[in-house]
């Protein structure tokens, strides 16, 4: 029996294992991803964009052209690629602060322009990497370091609803799905969606992935399990919200 | 292949943003990111009404943050890509070129210096000389070129692709607001038929196999520790150093025998020069010296002319962000300094010759 974990082809062996907590998402998510590359054979026509908060450790992950940029810019750096080379695959990884908070107008504005370029978003419910302050998807009563007795939506507003709002303002050929590192085999078929859309040119793309912080969270394994599944998902609705392909008769998963 | 934009050598009448644009045609830009801000719009205007014509792309991003960073996609994924700012947008340019600076990736950007702090004016200043030489979280590793009417603008916008991607610092084309709206005369040519060889841009990301193999690049600005930052900035800081004396440009004239040497850039240049002129037909020995690399900047020529002269007046359209970089340079000259600061608003060469003969 082999004792080298299954991993993606694209994956760089090198820097694995990886850098990520025990228990965080990040590294489900990028298995995903990895996977949906393979099974498109995009490897070698990839261009990968790692946002800064957790998914800048992501900056070696594959065997993919890689840019690491600033918090919130990826958005528009792989944005500027396509628009210089439309025959690269760009993917933007970031988490709920990148594409929120800091870099939500390039979020919005990408999406209104109908960028042909992939973005993926982890959702972990907080700032992971500065320390598990509030973000725009902590849900309400939820205690982070900024919000210590729990987030006050009269203070602080609801949620983020990431995917509905890119769908209420993309058009046609755009893209749009919520998946969680719950199920790995359904965020495969996302991200497979979503860059297949890319490479037809249809328009823009995104998957926001539900994600798991148990070093923040302060939760042992079933507990952030039970939080992923039963919190989360009643404010973060996992499914297509988009799908061009579904109009020619294609359902979505 | 399309038609190169300037097939020979012809004299134009132009404002400055349009001449801008064609340098940026002549320099053989593929693709221009930009958000409005006065006084640079022209820029766009005239890029996006040649460009199509060329083959040449334009994208109009959601604010400076996007423009400049997507100038960065663009040259990470092999193409000539630029922008252009002014003001609060090069307030907001400096978080994407200290990206640039940082991870060495080639960048062209035209500033049309409007006033500040703030919104301010959208009509003329130099106040973005600190702004535009030490921008951003870093040690300011750039260059920067001061150009003076617009047969430079032209002449150095070319330049500037060249010297962004030979020596992959951010290069900065810092005009003003007066250059970018005033009409002039000027020789638009071709470079490469005087020539000029133009550096071709290379990808960074989204390269072909070689023999079947593709290679992969993993590109990074955050480090682990101290000390891997450490050996980056030092060795960065040596390459810098190292390139400065054949990247230094400056003016000089009648400084040997002068009394007073008025030390000034850009567009105010061309009233020192008008004025130091004018001294000299009435016997005033007044002499002229002009950086026209504010980064890096002509310190040992100008430490030179500060040994032999009485007084430097330092004459600038800010309340002294060139003096800044004139006294580090003169560091340890016993020299006299005078200064005409005027921050935001344009200088005579009238007033030069009465402030002169003043302290004479």
């Amino acid at each position: 029996m082999s004792t080298v974990p299954q991993m993606p082809k694209c994956w760089k062996v090198e820097s694995k294992p990886h850098k990520f907590c025990p228990g965080c998402g990040h590294g489900l998510v990028l298995k995903a991803l990895g996977e949906a590359i393979d099974e498109l054979g995009i490897q070698e026509k990839a261009v990968f964009g790692a946002d800064i908060g957790c998914s800048l450790l992501a900056w070696d992950f594959f065997d993919i052209d890689t840019v690491q940029t600033h918090h919130g810019r990826t958005t528009p750096v792989v944005t500027g690629v396509k628009r210089a080379n439309p025959d690269t695959i760009c993917i933007a990884y970031m988490g709920d602060g990148g594409g929120y908070a800091i870099g939500s107008q390039h979020l919005v504005n990408a999406a209104a322009r109908n960028e042909r370029i992939t973005v993926i978003l982890a959702n972990n419910c907080n700032y992971a990497m500065t320390g598990g302050q509030m973000a725009p998807t902590t849900l309400p009563g939820m205690k982070t370091e900024t919000s210590p007795y729990g987030r006050d939506v009269n203070e602080a507003g609801y949620p983020t609803q990431g995917p509905e709002m890119v769908a209420a303002i993309t058009r046609e050929g755009a893209y749009v799905a919520r998946g969680t590192v719950s199920n790995l085999k359904q965020l495969k078929g996302y991200f497979k969606k979503a860059l297949q859309n890319q490479m037809d040119g249809n328009g823009f793309s995104f998957v926001e992935a539900l994600s798991t912080c148990p070093t923040n969270w302060r939760t042992n394994a079933k507990d952030t399990w039970a939080f992923l599944e039963k919190e989360m998902t009643q404010y973060f609705k996992v499914g297509e919200i988009k799908n061009p392909a579904a109009k020619e008769g294609e359902s979505g998963e | 292949m399309t038609e190169k934009p300037i097939q020979e050598e012809k004299r134009a009448f132009l404002t400055g943003n349009e001449v801008v644009a064609w340098a940026a045609l002549a320099a053989k830009a593929d693709i221009m990111y930009g958000y409005p801000i006065t006084p640079q719009n022209e820029i766009m205007h005239y890029w996006t009404r040649m460009a199509p014509k060329f083959g040449k792309r334009f994208l109009q991003t959601e604010d400076e943050l996007s423009a400049g960073f997507t100038t960065l996609g663009g040259v990470l994924a092999g193409r000539k890509a630029f922008t252009a700012t002014a003001g609060p947008g090069n307030t907001l340019m400096q978080e994407p070129m200290s990206m640039a600076e940082m991870m060495r990736i080639p960048s062209v950007v035209v500033v049309q210096q409007r006033g500040g702090p703030s919104t301010a004016t959208v009509i003329y200043s130099q106040q973005e000389v600190t702004m535009t030489t030490f921008g951003g979280n870093g040690e300011g590793f750039r260059i920067v070129y001061s150009p003076s009417n617009h047969q430079e603008l032209f002449d150095y916008t070319i330049k500037a692709f060249n010297t962004a991607w030979k020596y992959r610092f951010p290069t900065f084309v810092l005009g003003d607001g007066y250059q970018a709206k005033l009409r002039e005369s000027l020789t638009l040519y071709d470079p490469e038929a005087r020539g000029i060889e133009l550096i071709e841009p290379e990808p960074f990301l989204g390269t072909e196999p070689v023999n079947g193999t593709k290679s992969y690049t993993n590109m990074r600005n955050t480090y682990n520790t101290e000390d891997e930052l450490y050996d980056i900035i030092v060795r960065y800081g040596e390459e810098y150093k190292n390139i400065a004396p054949e990247v230094i440009e400056f003016q000089e004239f009648d400084c040997e025998d002068a009394d007073v040497v008025i030390v000034s850039h850009g567009v105010v240049s061309r009233a020192a020069k008008g004025a130091v002129q004018e001294l000299r037909s009435q016997g005033l020995k007044a002499g002229y010296f002009r950086p026209v690399t504010l980064r890096p900047f002509p310190a040992d020529q100008l430490r030179a002319i500060a040994d032999k002269t009485k007084t430097l007046l330092l004459v600038e359209s800010s309340y002294g962000q060139m003096s800044k970089l004139v006294k580090e340079a003169i560091f340890g000259s016993t020299v006299a300094l005078e200064y005409l600061l005027k921050p935001g608003v344009g200088v005579t060469s009238e007033e030069l010759v009465a402030k002169v003969k003043q302290m004479i």
